[in-house]
C-alpha cells in the first residue's frame, strides 16, 4: 500500500496516474466556468452515443452561492472536481474506484468505506443516473453514478462516472480541519504553498463580487445572449458551403450553455432570480442542453452506428 | 423433495427497497413454480446490501403430466371453424378425434402436457422474475439491455436432494447461474462454493456476512444499547432507522461515540435530525438530564483497530456538521430575539402558490381566521390571530431551511427566544398538526386556533383556485388537510359551524387568488362529508347512516353530526333499532303508496278516537310518550337518549302491524290510521332521515 500523500497536489497527482495506469485518457480541465465536472464536454457530450470512452481529468468547478469569503472551512465558490467518466462502465468499475481511494492512502482494512444509495439528477442538463454516494468513516468521499439518461437521450451503453470533491477528499486524507490550511504542495518544498496562500484572496474577491458586485442588468443580458447563439448555431445547416464538409456545430454551441449554466448561477447569488422564476430558467438552460445533445448525436463522435 | 437455493449479487442495493424486494422475489418465484405445476412446503427470503437470496423447501421434482380433453365443433361445421379449433390447441386436424358427440360427430382434441422437470421450469421462473422485477427504480449498466437495481454480477441457483446440489442450468444476458458467491467486501476474499441454504447461511457468516435482515438489526440493537448502558446512557430508539442501517451493512459494528460539548446547547430536535439524516446516527440520551449527548454509528466491518479509526473520522464528520447546525442556530436566534421581522418579511417574497400570492398574504389571512374561530375553541383571539402570525416565520430560518423536517419545532424556539409567550410558541410548534392519521391532536385553545385556521385556508384557497383532489392525485395534500380538521374538532369536541367560518373568509381568500373566486362552499363541505365517511368507516359506522345523518339540519357542525351518527349506528346495532327502521320503512311505504294514490298528504290529525283494537290504542299511547321524550332529548342533542325513545316504539308498531289493516273499508278509519302513521314517520324522521339507510 502507498505511504500517506503530504498536498494537496500529491492527491491529485495520484489520482492522475492511477487513472491513466487504468487506461482512461487524462484530459485537462475544460477552459469554461462550470458548476461540476459533469459539464466539461468530455462527459455530458461523450456519455451520448455508442462509441467508447474512457477519461479523467481535474475541473475547476464554480457555485457562485456557496462563497463564504474563504472562511468557512470547507464551503469554496471555486473548488476542484475529479472526474472519471468510462463508457461502457466496465463491470469492476466498484473495485477500479475502490483501488483509486487505496492509491491516495485510504486503506480500507481501516476504514469503514460504503455505497449509500444516491440517485444523481441534473435538471440543468435533462440528465441522471442512479448510483450512490460513497462514504469513507461517514463522510462523502465521492459521487458515482451509472447514467441513465442525458440531455434527454437514454446512455446506451451506459457510462460509470466518478466524481470526487478533491477538497474535501485531501483534507480527510491529510487530517486537515480548515481547507485553507491544507498544504498545496509538499510542506517540505523550499517555497510550501498552503490552500489559503492560494485561494484565500480569490475567494473574498469572488464571494463580494458574486453576491454584490456583478452587474445583474449585464448578466442578465448575457444571458439571453448566450441562449440565442447556443439555438442560432445549431439551426445553422450542417453543410458548411466553405469547406464542402457537414459540421454541425454541437461543441460551439455546447459553450453557450455552458456560459448560460454559470450566468444562470451567477444571477442565483445575486439574489435577483425569485422561487417561480428559478424553475422557468433552470428549464431554459436544460432546453438548451437538450439541443445540444440533440446536434451531438447527429455528429461522428455522438453517433450510435 | 429438493430444496431451491436463489442468490442474486449485485453491487450495492438501496436500503430502503430491501425488505419489500426479498418478499417481492419469493412471491414472483413461488408463484411461478406454483403455476407451473411444482409444489413446496416452505419458503423464506432475505436481503443484504449486496444480494437478495431465497430459499424454497420441499420442491416436487417434476410437475405432473396433464391431459386435457377439449370438445371442438360438429364434423359438419365449416372448415373456418375447424381451423380455429385447431390453432387454440395447437394440433394439427390429423390428431383430432371424432367421436359421438349428442346430435352427431365432433371433433374432439387430447392435449398432453408431459411432467417437466423442476430444473426446466425454475429456469424460466426465475429469468422472468428477473427479468419483470418490480424494483422502484431500476437501471442499465455497461452495454446491456437487463434492467436491475444495481450492476447483477452473479447468480446461485441451485436444486438439493440427498445425491448433492446440482446448478439450473440458465443464462440471462452473458451471467451463467452457478453456485458460488462472495462474502463480505472487504472482510472476505476469493469465491464462496455452497451446497445449500444451510451452508449458505454458514458459509456467509464465516466469510462476514449476516443475511437475516432481522438478525442485524438485534445485534446492532444489542450493542448499542449494551454500549449506551455502560456510560449511564441510554439509546433512542428509532424503528426507520434502525431498518435502514441494517440495511447499509453486512457484518454491523457498533461503535459508541460522544458529542462534543460545545454543541449540547443546541436543542435536542436539532442533534438529532443533523445525526439521523446527515449520518445515518442514532441518538444517546443522558436519562437524568434528558439531553442528547451522544451518538452510536454502525460501521460495516472490523478493523485491526478496534474502529478508532472510524469512530474518529466519523466525530470529525459530526463536528463538521454540527457546527454548521450550531452557526445557523445562532444566527437564526439572533433574528428571533430582534423580533423575527427579517423572516415575517423574507416570507412575502416566498410563493406560497402563483395564484394564491405569498407566504406572507398567506399568513395575514391565517391570522385574520385564527382570530375569528377563536372565541370557539376557547382562544383568546388576539392571542390566537398573535400566534398565527409568527407560526411559519421559521419557514425563512437557517435551520429549517437545512432539515424542513424541524418547521415548526425550530418556530418555537424561536418564538420562545423573541419572548412570545409560551401558548404562542407551542402553536407554532403544533399548527401543522395533526398530520398523520395516528399523530396527536393539540389541544391547547390557541394552537388549536391555529391549527384550524391554517388548514381552512389552504382548503378555501385550493377550492377558489379549482386544484381539487382528483383520483390519486392530491398534490397539496388538502385530503389530509380536511381529515386534520375533522379530527382538531372533534378531539376537542368543538362547536362551530364550517359553512359559518368559511363564510367570511373566502371573501378573503378571493381578495387574493388571482382570478377572485369564491370557493364553492357547498362542494367544499360535501368533499369534508366524503372525508368524514372514511374517518368514521373506521370507527365501524356505515356511509348509509352517516348520510342518514347529514340529511338532518346543522350538518356542518362535525361534532354535532358525528355525536348523531354514532347514536344513529349504536342504534341500529340493536335488534329493536334494526326492527325499528323495518317497521319505519312499512309505514312510510304504505304511507307513500296511499299519498301518491289519493293525491292528498296524511300528516295530521289522526285520532285515538277512532282507534278500534288495543294495539291501534296502544301505538297511540307510545307514540305520545315517546314524543314527549324525543322532543326535550333532541333539544338537548341527546340522541342516544332520543333514540331510546324511539326503540321503545318497535313493540308496539310491531303490534300494530300484526293485528291491523291499515286499508280499511271504512274511510274515516283508514284516513285516521294513515295520519297515525304519518306521526310515526315524523317522530323518526326528526332523529335522522331513516330512509337514506340501506337494506
Amino acid at each position: 500500500m502507498a505511504d500517506k500523500p503530504r498536498s494537496f497536489q500529491e492527491i491529485i497527482l495520484r489520482l492522475q496516474a492511477y487513472w491513466a495506469s487504468k487506461g482512461c485518457a487524462v484530459l485537462q480541465p475544460y477552459d469554461m466556468e462550470v458548476g461540476a465536472g459533469t459539464f466539461h464536454p468530455a462527459t455530458t457530450l461523450r456519455s451520448l452515443g455508442n462509441k467508447s470512452w474512457a477519461a479523467a481529468y481535474v475541473q475547476p468547478s464554480r457555485r457562485p452561492t456557496d462563497g463564504r469569503y474563504g472562511e468557512n472551512p470547507n464551503r469554496l465558490q471555486h473548488y476542484y472536481q475529479y472526474q472519471v467518466l468510462i463508457k461502457p462502465s466496465p463491470p469492476d468499475l466498484q473495485d477500479l474506484y475502490l483501488g483509486s481511494l487505496a492509491a491516495i492512502g485510504i486503506d480500507a482494512s481501516l476504514h469503514d468505506i460504503r455505497f449509500v444509495e444516491d440517485d444523481w439528477e441534473s435538471p440543468t442538463l435533462g440528465a441522471w443516473g442512479l448510483g450512490w454516494e460513497v462514504w469513507c468513516d461517514g463522510m462523502e468521499v465521492s459521487q458515482f453514478t451509472y447514467f441513465q439518461q442525458v440531455g434527454g437521450h437514454d446512455c446506451k451503453p451506459v457510462s460509470g462516472e466518478l466524481t470526487y470533491g478533491l477538497e474535501r477528499l485531501a483534507m480527510y486524507v491529510l487530517g486537515i480541519d480548515h481547507v485553507m490550511d491544507m498544504p498545496f504542495n509538499d510542506p517540505q518544498s523550499p517555497i510550501p504553498l498552503k490552500y489559503g496562500d492560494i485561494f484565500r484572496q480569490t475567494e473574498e474577491e469572488y464571494s463580494r463580487h458574486n453576491f454584490d458586485g456583478a452587474t445583474t442588468e449585464m448578466l442578465l443580458r448575457h444571458f439571453e445572449d448566450a441562449e440565442a447563439e447556443c439555438s442560432r448555431l445549431l439551426d445553422m445547416p450542417a453543410d458548411d458551403p466553405k469547406t464542402g464538409k457537414r459540421i454541425i456545430l454541437a461543441h460551439p454551441a455546447y459553450d453557450q450553455c455552458i456560459k448560460a449554466s454559470h450566468l444562470f448561477n451567477l444571477l442565483d447569488a445575486r439574489g435577483v432570480i425569485s422561487v417561480t422564476e428559478r424553475q422557468a430558467y433552470i428549464g431554459r438552460v436544460r432546453a438548451l442542453a437538450k439541443k445540444c445533445a440533440d446536434a451531438f448525436v447527429m455528429t461522428d463522435a455522438g453517433a450510435s452506428v | 423433495m429438493p430444496d431451491l437455493l436463489i442468490e442474486l449479487f449485485s453491487e450495492e442495493i438501496p436500503a430502503r427497497m430491501q425488505a419489500r424486494a426479498a418478499e417481492d422475489l419469493k412471491g414472483l418465484v413461488t408463484n411461478g413454480l406454483v403455476e407451473a405445476g411444482l409444489t413446496y412446503s416452505g419458503a423464506a427470503a432475505f436481503a443484504t446490501p449486496r444480494r437478495l437470496a431465497l430459499s424454497v423447501e420441499g420442491l416436487s421434482g417434476a410437475s405432473k403430466a396433464v391431459r386435457e380433453e377439449r370438445k371442438g365443433p360438429a364434423t359438419t361445421a365449416p372448415d373456418q371453424a375447424v381451423e380455429g379449433f385447431l390453432r387454440s390447441t395447437g394440433l394439427t386436424r390429423d390428431q383430432l378425434e371424432v367421436r359421438e358427440a349428442g346430435k352427431g360427430q365432433a371433433y374432439f382434441a387430447v392435449i398432453e402436457k408431459p411432467g417437466r422437470a423442476a430444473a426446466e421450469i425454475i429456469a424460466e421462473v426465475l429469468e422472468q422474475t428477473i427479468r419483470t422485477f418490480p424494483w422502484p427504480k431500476s437501471m442499465r449498466w455497461g452495454a446491456g439491455s437487463l434492467r436491475w437495481v444495481r450492476p447483477l454480477h452473479s447468480i446461485i441457483c441451485i436444486l438439493t436432494d440427498e445425491a448433492g446440489a446440482t446448478v439450473v442450468p440458465l443464462e440471462i444476458d452473458g451471467i451463467s447461474a452457478g453456485n458460488t458467491t462472495r462474502g463480505h467486501r472487504f472482510l472476505s476474499k476469493g469465491d464462496i462454493k455452497v451446497s445449500g441454504f444451510e451452508d449458505y447461511e454458514a458459509k456467509l457468516k464465516k466469510a462476514h456476512v449476516i443475511l437475516r435482515a432481522d438478525e442485524r438489526a438485534e445485534t446492532i440493537w444489542h450493542d448499542a444499547t449494551n454500549q449506551a448502558f455502560a456510560s449511564g446512557l441510554e439509546v433512542v430508539e428509532d424503528k426507520g432507522l434502525l431498518a435502514e442501517v441494517s440495511g447499509l451493512v453486512e457484518w454491523p459494528v457498533v461503535l459508541s461515540g460522544k458529542i462534543g460539548e460545545a454543541f449540547l446547547g443546541l436543542p435536542p430536535e436539532v442533534l438529532q435530525t443533523s445525526m439521523k439524516e446527515h449520518q445515518k446516527f442514532f441518538s444517546v440520551r443522558n436519562p437524568r438530564s434528558g439531553r442528547i449527548e451522544g451518538f452510536v454509528t454502525v460501521a460495516n466491518t472490523e478493523t485491526a483497530d478496534h474502529g478508532e479509526t472510524i469512530l474518529k473520522g466519523n466525530q470529525k464528520v459530526l463536528s463538521a456538521r454540527l457546527s454548521d447546525a450550531r452557526f445557523f442556530y445562532e444566527n437564526d436566534l439572533r433574528v428571533a430575539k430582534a423580533g423575527m421581522g427579517d423572516w415575517l418579511d423574507g416570507l412575502a417574497n416566498v410563493t406560497f402558490h402563483n395564484k394564491l400570492g405569498s407566504q406572507r398574504d398567506r399568513i395575514a389571512r391565517i391570522a385574520a381566521l385564527a382570530r375569528e374561530i377563536a372565541p370557539k375553541v376557547g382562544a383568546d383571539p388576539a392571542q390566537a390571530e398573535e400566534a398565527a402570525s409568527i407560526a411559519k416565520a421559521d419557514l425563512r430560518s437557517a435551520m429549517v431551511g437545512e432539515f424542513p423536517e424541524l418547521q415548526g419545532v425550530m418556530g418555537r424556539y424561536y418564538a420562545l427566544a423573541a419572548g412570545r409567550a409560551p401558548e404562542v410558541a407551542d402553536a407554532a410548534r403544533d399548527h401543522y398538526s395533526p398530520l398523520g392519521p395516528s399523530d396527536d391532536v393539540p389541544t391547547a385553545p390557541a394552537s388549536v386556533a391555529v391549527a384550524l385556521a391554517d388548514k381552512l385556508d389552504t382548503l378555501t384557497g385550493f377550492w377558489a383556485i379549482d386544484e381539487k383532489p382528483t383520483g390519486s392525485k392530491d398534490p397539496f395534500a388538502l385530503r389530509r388537510a380536511a381529515l386534520g380538521v375533522i379530527r382538531l374538532v372533534l378531539g376537542n369536541g368543538l362547536r362551530m359551524s364550517l359553512g359559518g367560518a368559511w363564510h367570511d373568509h373566502r371573501e378573503t381568500v378571493a381578495s387574493n387568488a388571482q382570478g377572485g373566486a369564491m370557493a364553492d362552499i357547498a362542494d367544499l363541505l360535501s368533499f369534508f362529508h366524503d372525508r368524514l365517511k372514511v374517518f368514521l368507516r373506521d370507527e365501524g359506522i356505515r356511509h348509509d347512516v352517516i348520510d342518514a345523518c347529514l340529511a338532518m339540519p346543522g350538518s356542518d357542525d362535525l361534532t354535532l353530526l358525528v355525536k348523531r351518527a354514532r347514536a344513529l349506528s349504536g342504534f341500529m346495532g340493536t335488534e329493536d333499532g334494526e326492527n325499528l327502521i323495518q317497521g319505519y320503512k312499512r309505514a312510510n311505504n304504505i304511507l307513500t303508496q296511499a299519498e301518491e294514490k289519493d293525491g292528498v298528504e296524511y300528516s295530521y290529525g289522526a285520532d285515538v278516537k277512532f282507534a278500534e283494537g288495543d294495539e291501534e290504542k296502544a301505538l297511540f299511547a307510545a307514540l305520545d310518550r315517546a314524543e314527549a321524550e324525543i322532543a326535550p332529548a333532541m333539544k338537548a342533542e341527546d340522541f342516544g337518549a332520543a333514540m331510546a325513545a324511539m326503540a321503545a316504539l318497535r313493540a308496539p308498531i310491531d303490534a300494530f302491524f300484526t293485528a291491523v289493516q291499515v286499508n280499511s273499508d271504512n274511510q274515516v278509519v283508514r284516513r285516521n290510521r294513515l295520519n297515525l302513521l304519518s306521526r310515526i314517520r315524523s317522530i323518526c324522521l326528526s332523529v335522522a332521515d331513516l330512509n337514506r339507510i340501506e337494506g
